[in-house]
């Protein structure tokens, strides 16, 4: 579970399209890092903003024992692809329709009074870093300056890790629990948020998640009774 | 909130669980389900049941018991800090075992009558409140369904103004977080725990089919001890 991978904030896929208005004029927007993709909706000829579900960046059963390739259906075939077409659905031609995933999630958050839409956008990017948070090549220490910072903040790594689960498995309810740095005190931080929230609202930089809500650890109880 | 937990806690004692004394403080164990494991079938499978029974509650109860033993060292030595700092473990985990204390009796078996509509007093309060015991329950599957993370949902009643209401509480709240009033007469578990096992992703249906499985016959009793 404590991948070495350390997925950046900037690789993950928000792929979307610039909305083009019927002038064909499309919308200035501040471009970041993500793929841009173009889809077209079948029969309308329009083209139309939308986030794609990424696949998880290995197969699906590459994660065994530790998570089950049934778990990893479930998980990203139905909660994962329901965030992203309920998104799509409740952005459809509104203002929100073009932004960025992360322009969204900060948009709608509202400092701290969540719109509609706020649940999927931030579950959508929660997910796809959770799966970049884990590789079945992963587990054992990081090296280089994330070790360094991780001795530095937490003692060592074991601290880390310990504290790490401590924080997974004292969330009151559903949520997740991340490492993330803060850069106002150029710190690691290990943050717990309840059910869609995530460091970006808090203007920190996620580095590793564990997803804490139930749907991720029930189906390893059950195959393992 | 914290001596109100302490002084409380006779009243609730003798409804949850059994009473036990450890180290002068009274603890709380696991009350045994009014039916078997199975016996909600098909509309909640045995091993939710008992997964949801021996492993949830007793999980809230242990970490309720060791939470009201630190609270009692701390308050004897006057630790006002953590005294402070335990209130979030209390509310979580003394709220699980009263959310679910009362979810079990929420629930019975239909040949014992589950899902049977109320009658009397019961039942024409929430004609009066709703129009319909239909309406009712679609309004608490469509607030069951939105609710976002893990909580509850409760057909509840304000015993100061009679008058029955629908709420939906966070995490492990209990009704009475949302006014010093409010009693539940019904209430929805809807943490992924309740239903994933059996309905995965599909929370609409657990909705669904919870109600044929629903106790209303404990509903109105509570109801018309609170309003006779």
């Amino acid at each position: 579970m404590m991948a070495a991978t350390i997925a950046s904030a900037n690789s993950l896929t928000s792929a979307f399209l610039p909305r083009q208005g019927l002038n064909g004029s499309s919308q200035s927007l501040q471009w970041r890092t993500q793929k841009k993709q173009f889809a077209r909706k079948a029969g309308s000829g329009t083209i139309t903003a939308k986030f794609d579900l990424k696949p998880p960046p290995y197969p699906m059963d590459a994660l065994e024992p530790h998570m089950s390739s049934r778990t990893f259906e479930f998980h990203w075939g139905k909660h994962h692809r329901a965030y992203v077409d309920n998104l799509n659905k409740q952005i459809d031609g509104t203002e929100l329709d073009g932004k960025t995933l992360e322009d969204i999630i900060l948009v709608t958050y509202n400092k701290g009074s969540p719109l509609p839409a706020f649940n999927n956008a931030a579950q959508a990017w929660n997910h796809q870093f959770f799966w970049e948070s884990m590789n079945p090549n992963g587990g054992g220490e990081p090296s280089g300056e994330l070790l360094e910072l991780i001795n530095r903040d937490f003692g060592s790594y074991d601290a880390f890790v310990k504290e790490f689960k401590a924080a997974a498995a004292t969330q009151f309810g559903s949520g997740w629990a991340w490492l993330a740095y803060k850069p106002e005190d150029k710190k690691l931080a290990l943050v717990k948020t309840p059910n869609a929230e995530n460091p970006l609202v808090l203007g920190y930089t996620p580095l590793l998640t564990i997803d804490v809500w139930e749907h991720y650890h029930l189906l390893l109880v059950e195959s393992a009774t | 909130m914290a001596l109100r937990t302490i002084m409380t806690k006779r009243t609730f004692a003798g409804v949850l669980g059994f009473r036990q004394q450890l180290r002068g403080v009274q603890t709380f164990s696991l009350p045994d389900l009014p039916y078997d494991y199975g016996a909600l079938e098909p509309a909640i499978n045995g091993e939710i049941m008992q997964l949801h029974h021996q492993k949830h509650h007793q999980t809230y109860i242990t970490n309720y018991n060791k939470a009201l033993e630190q609270l009692h060292d701390a308050i004897n030595k006057g630790d006002s800090s953590t005294v402070a700092k335990l209130q979030s473990a209390i509310k979580f985990n003394g709220g699980g075992h009263i959310n679910h204390s009362v979810f079990w009796k929420n629930l019975t078996p239909i040949r014992e009558g589950g899902g049977e509509p109320p009658k009397g007093s019961l039942g024409s309060a929430i004609d009066t409140n709703f129009g319909s015991i239909e309406a009712a329950i679609q309004k608490m599957n469509a607030e069951g369904a939105a609710l976002q993370g893990s909580g509850w949902v409760w057909l509840g009643v304000d015993k100061e103004l009679k008058r029955l209401v629908i709420e939906t509480t966070s995490n492990q709240d209990p009704l009475v977080i949302k006014g010093p009033n409010l009693v539940p007469l019904l209430g929805i578990d809807v943490w992924e725990h309740a239903y994933y096992l059996q309905y995965k992703n599909v929370k609409p249906d657990y909705l669904k089919n919870i109600w044929k499985v629903m106790n209303w016959k404990y509903a109105a009793e509570v109801y018309e001890k609170e309003c006779p």
